[in-house]
C-alpha cells in the first residue's frame, strides 16, 4: 500500500519525511498487513481444489495478492479455503482444522457445495453447506468457480479485512465465537453436540421410517 | 459403434451342469452361479478359463423379485470379451455370500464397498469393515427400501418440480430441519461412537515379536485426510517399524457424495453432469465411459464425426491428466511446484478447448447418447491441431529434458519397486500402474471402444515395475496419445454430430450394460441396470482409483515411510473417482 493510503487524511507530514513517515491508526495498519499476506490452509476437498491449484499457477496467479504461501498446517494458516464438497464424514476434521487455526481466522466458502451442498445436496453423506458447523466470511458461486471467480472471492475478503476493526472482531469478543466449535459425533447419522438435546426431543416423537 | 461384448465365448454351464445356469432374462447375459460353489467355479474361470482380471464386483438390490444379486465382471488380459457371473440370494438378512478375495484379492475393497452400500455380508472376508461410511451408520444407502434424509421421490423428475413447479425446501420437510435421520427414541448423550477401534483392530495383526520373544509395538501414524501429498482427502493408517512400513489401511470415504444413490433417482441424462464430478481432471473420459454404457443398452449408433470428437477430447484429456501426474509426483518428491507449474501451463491451453467447445472448463457435460452436444468450431480445431502438431510434442521433450535425467529424480524413484505383473494382475489393477509392470494391458487395444480401432498406436508398456518406470509410462502415453490425436485431426469428416434428436428423455429397454474405457488412471466402467423405466435401477461407477489402491497395502508393506508419498502418488488416485 502506497503512503496516501495509508495515512489518515487530517494530518499534514512535512514533505521531505513523508516517505518515511505515517499517521495512521493501529487498526488500520493490522488490517493493511493482514490483508496483504493472507496465508491460505493447503486443504482440498473436491473439484474446487484443482481450480484452486490452478489458480495458484502460472496464468492466475494468486501470489499477486500475496496468498501465494499455502500452509499444510492450520497452526500457520489465516484463511480455509473450503474447496470442495463437506462430507459427513469428512466434516469433524474440518472442524477441528478450524479449532486449531489460530486468530485472526476467515472461512471462505468455494462453490456450489461448500456454500450449499450445491448438486449433491440430496445425498445421505452431504453436509448441506460447510456454515452449519462453521462461520463463513465469503461465499464463492460456481461449480467450480473459476480461478478469476476465486480470485474475486478472494479480493472481496480484503475489502472485508479492511473494515475490520480491533475492538469488534468476533475472535477478540465474549461469546459463542470465543469458545471452540464442538466436533460433530458420528452416530447413526451426523450428531452436533449443539443440537443434541433437541435431536432427542425429535428422535423421540418422530417414527422410524418417516420422511 | 462396437459389436456388443457380451458375446459367451465359455459354456460355463457345460463345465459346471446343475450349478450353472445361462442367464436367460432378456438384456442380461453370463451366468448365475450356486451360491456355495461360488469360489470353485471362480478359481476354474480363473485357472481353466483364462480369465485372470476381475474387474468389478457390484450388488444389485431386485426389491420387488425379492432378490439380491452379486454380479462379478472378469476379463482376460490377453484381450478379448468378458465373462459375467452372478449369485443371487434371497433378500432376507444376513445376507450371506462367500468371498472371492482368496481367489482375486482385486475383490478386497469393492466386497468391503458392497457390505457398507447394500449389506451383503462376504463369507470369508478377513477385514469386513465399512468403507465409505463410518462404523456405527444406521443402514445400508443402496438398498431399494433405504430412504435418505431428504428423499422426495423414487424417482426423477419430481412431481413437486415439474410441471407446476411447487418446490418446497428439502429442509422443511425434514424433521430435524437438516439432511439427518436417526432411530426412533435415539439419544445422543448415550451414544458411544466407534472412533476408528475397529480399524486400528485390524491393524493390530501386525504386531509381532522381537527376536527376544519380547512383544514389541508398532506406532500408528495417520496420514490424512488432511495432508498435503494425499491428493485430497484420502486417509492411510500405517503402522511403522522404525522407518519401515509393517502395516497399512486405506481410509476412505471423505468424499463419498452418493453417486450411486443420486444416479438411481436421476434420468438418464441427468446422470451426465454427475458423472464430470467423479474424476473431477478427466470430465470427458467419464463422459464417454457412460455414454457408451448407455448407448450399449439402448443399441445406438454414434454419428462418425461425433465419434472423433470424442477420441480427441478423450486424449487431449488424458495428456492433461499426465501432465498434471508427473507435475504432481515431482511435488510430492519435493520438487516444490516448479514441474506442476510447467504442467498447469499446458493443462490451462488444453483447458481452453474444453471450455471453447462446452462452455466449461472442468465439468464439460459435453456428451450425449449418440453423439456430442456441440460441433467444434474451425477456429478451435485449428487451436488442437496447433497443440497436438507444434506445441504439445515440443513442451512434452522439454518436460522429459527437465526431469528425466535429474539426478535427484532418479535417485529417489529408479529402483523403487512398486508392483511386479503378476501381483498386479491379482489386485485387479489396471491402467498405467499395470502396463508400467510388464503386462501390455490396454482396453483401447484389448478390447476396442469407440473407433480406438483405426488408429495406429503402440500400447505403452515399461517392463521394470518400479517408480521410474511408472514415471516414464505417463511420458510415453502422452506420446502416444499424441500420434492417435495427429490422426484423429487429420482423419475427422465433416457431418453430424449426433444420431440422435436432441431430448431429455431418453428410452432405455430393460437390460443391463457393462461399459468400459482406458481413462488415464486405469479401467473406467459403469454398471447400468434398467428395468425400462426413465431412470436406472442400479447405476455403479467402478472406478479406477478405487479398485487401484487394493494393491496399497501389498506395495507399501516393507517400505520406507518417506516413499509412501510416491507410492501412492503412482497410483494417481483422484478422491472425486475413488469415494464417489
Amino acid at each position: 500500500m502506497d503512503n496516501e493510503k495509508l495515512n489518515l487524511p487530517q494530518y499534514d507530514i512535512p514533505d521531505d519525511i513523508q516517505n518515511a513517515v505515517a499517521i495512521t491508526t493501529l487498526d488500520r495498519l493490522y488490517n493493511w498487513g493482514r490483508r496483504s499476506s493472507v496465508w491460505p490452509l493447503m486443504f482440498g476437498l473436491a473439484c474446487c481444489a484443482i481450480e484452486m491449484i490452478a489458480a495458484q499457477a502460472a496464468r492466475y496467479d494468486m501470489a499477486r495478492f500475496g496468498m501465494e504461501v499455502m500452509r499444510p498446517t492450520p497452526r500457520q494458516a489465516d484463511l480455509m479455503l473450503v474447496s470442495g464438497t463437506v462430507t459427513k464424514k469428512m466434516v469433524p476434521a474440518i472442524v477441528r482444522l478450524y479449532n486449531q487455526m489460530p486468530e485472526p481466522k476467515y472461512v471462505v466458502a468455494m462453490g456450489a457445495c461448500a456454500s450449499g451442498g450445491g448438486p449433491f445436496k440430496e445425498g445421505y453423506n452431504v453436509v448441506a453447506g460447510i456454515d452449519k458447523f462453521i462461520p463463513v466470511d465469503v461465499y464463492i458461486p460456481g461449480c467450480p468457480p473459476t480461478p478469476q471467480a476465486l480470485i474475486a472471492g478472494l479480493i472481496k475478503l480484503q475489502e472485508k479485512i479492511d473494515k475490520e476493526s480491533l475492538k469488534k472482531v468476533r475472535w477478540y469478543r465474549k461469546g459463542p465465537d470465543a469458545v471452540e466449535i464442538p466436533v460433530p459425533i458420528l452416530g447413526p447419522d451426523l450428531i452436533d453436540p449443539r443440537r443434541s438435546a433437541e435431536i432427542k426431543q425429535i428422535a423421540a416423537a418422530v417414527k422410524e421410517g418417516a420422511s | 459403434m462396437t459389436a456388443p461384448a457380451s458375446t459367451q465365448t465359455v459354456d460355463l454351464a457345460a463345465r459346471f451342469p446343475g450349478i450353472v445356469t445361462a442367464d436367460t432374462r432378456p438384456g442380461y447375459s453370463g451366468f448365475i452361479v450356486e451360491k456355495d460353489k461360488l469360489v470353485e467355479v471362480a478359481t476354474a474361470i480363473r485357472d481353466e478359463f483364462g480369465y485372470d482380471l476381475l474387474t468389478a464386483v457390484t450388488a444389485v438390490d431386485y426389491l420387488p423379485e425379492g432378490k439380491m444379486e452379486v454380479v462379478y465382471h472378469a476379463y482376460k488380459t490377453t484381450g478379448g470379451p468378458g465373462l459375467v457371473f452372478r449369485v443371487q440370494v434371497p433378500r432376507v438378512d444376513p445376507i450371506e455370500v462367500p468371498s472371492l478375495i482368496n481367489v482375486y484379492p482385486g475383490a478386497d475393497l469393492q466386497e468391503r464397498e458392497a457390505w457398507d452400500l447394500m449389506g451383503i455380508r462376504f463369507t470369508g472376508h478377513p477385514d469386513l469393515r465399512r468403507i465409505l461410511m463410518w462404523e456405527g451408520f444406521d443402514g445400508h444407502p443402496l438398498r431399494k427400501d433405504w430412504k435418505e434424509p431428504f428423499y422426495e421421490e423414487d424417482a426423477k423428475p419430481f412431481k413437486s418440480r415439474w410441471p407446476e413447479g411447487r418446490h418446497v425446501m428439502a429442509e422443511d420437510r425434514n424433521p430435524y430441519k437438516d439432511n439427518l435421520k436417526f432411530p426412533e427414541n435415539f439419544d445422543p448423550e448415550k451414544w458411544i461412537p466407534d472412533n476408528d477401534n475397529m480399524l486400528y483392530q485390524s491393524l493390530k495383526r501386525y504386531t509381532m515379536k522381537n527376536e527376544d520373544g519380547l512383544e514389541t509395538d508398532h506406532i500408528v501414524v495417520n496420514m490424512g485426510p488432511q495432508h498435503p501429498s494425499t491428493h485430497g482427502v484420502f486417509r492411510a493408517a500405517i503402522t511403522l517399524e522404525g522407518e519401515t512400513i509393517v502395516g497399512l489401511k486405506p481410509v476412505v470415504g471423505y468424499l463419498h457424495r452418493n453417486h450411486d444413490k443420486i444416479g438411481e433417482r436421476n434420468t438418464f441424462l441427468q446422470n451426465m453432469p454427475y458423472t464430470d464430478r467423479l474424476d473431477y481432471f478427466n470430465s470427458m473420459s467419464n463422459n464417454l465411459a457412460y455414454a457408451i454404457t448407455v448407448e450399449k443398452l439402448m443399441n445406438i449408433p454414434v454419428a462418425e464425426r461425433a465419434e472423433y470428437i470424442r477420441v480427441i477430447m478423450a486424449e487431449l484429456s488424458r495428456i492433461q491428466n499426465h501432465l498434471v501426474f508427473i507435475g504432481m509426483l515431482l511435488n510430492d518428491l519435493g520438487a516444490m511446484y516448479t514441474p506442476a507449474l510447467y504442467a498447469f501451463e499446458e493443462r490451462e491451453l488444453i483447458l481452453d478447448v474444453f471450455e471453447a467447445v462446452s462452455g466449461a472448463r472442468m465439468m464439460c457435460n459435453y456428451l450425449r447418447f449418440g453423439g456430442v452436444v456441440r460441433d467444434i468450431p474451425p477456429y478451435v480445431m485449428q487451436k488442437i491441431k496447433d497443440l497436438v502438431f507444434d506445441r504439445l510434442p515440443a513442451k512434452t521433450d522439454e518436460m522429459d529434458r527437465l526431469l528425466t535425467e535429474n539426478e535427484v529424480l532418479v535417485a529417489r524413484l529408479k529402483g523403487v519397486p512398486v508392483i511386479d505383473g503378476e501381483t498386479a494382475i491379482k489386485y485387479s489393477v489396471t491402467g498405467p500402474v499395470l502396463r508400467a509392470a510388464g503386462v501390455p494391458y490396454d482396453i483401447r487395444r484389448a478390447d476396442p471402444y469407440s473407433i480406438y480401432d483405426r488408429f495406429d498406436f503402440d500400447v505403452a508398456v515399461r517392463y521394470n515395475g518400479d517408480l521410474y518406470d511408472n514415471y516414464l509410462i505417463r511420458l510415453d502415453e502422452i506420446r502416444q496419445s499424441l500420434r492417435i490425436l495427429q490422426q484423429a485431426v487429420k482423419q475427422i469428416p465433416d457431418g453430424p454430430i449426433n444420431s440422435q434428436k436432441p431430448q431429455y428423455q431418453v428410452r432405455v429397454p430393460a437390460g443391463e450394460a457393462y461399459g468400459r474405457i482406458e481413462s488415464p488412471k486405469g479401467e473406467l466402467a459403469f454398471y447400468v441396470v434398467s428395468n425400462g423405466k426413465p431412470n436406472p435401477w442400479r447405476y455403479h461407477v467402478r472406478p479406477a482409483s478405487f479398485v487401484n489402491i487394493t494393491c496399497l497395502e501389498k506395495i507399501c508393506l516393507g517400505a520406507k515411510i518417506a516413499d509412501f508419498v510416491a507410492l501412492l502418488g503412482v497410483l494417481d488416485i483422484v478422491m472425486g473417482e475413488l469415494d464417489r
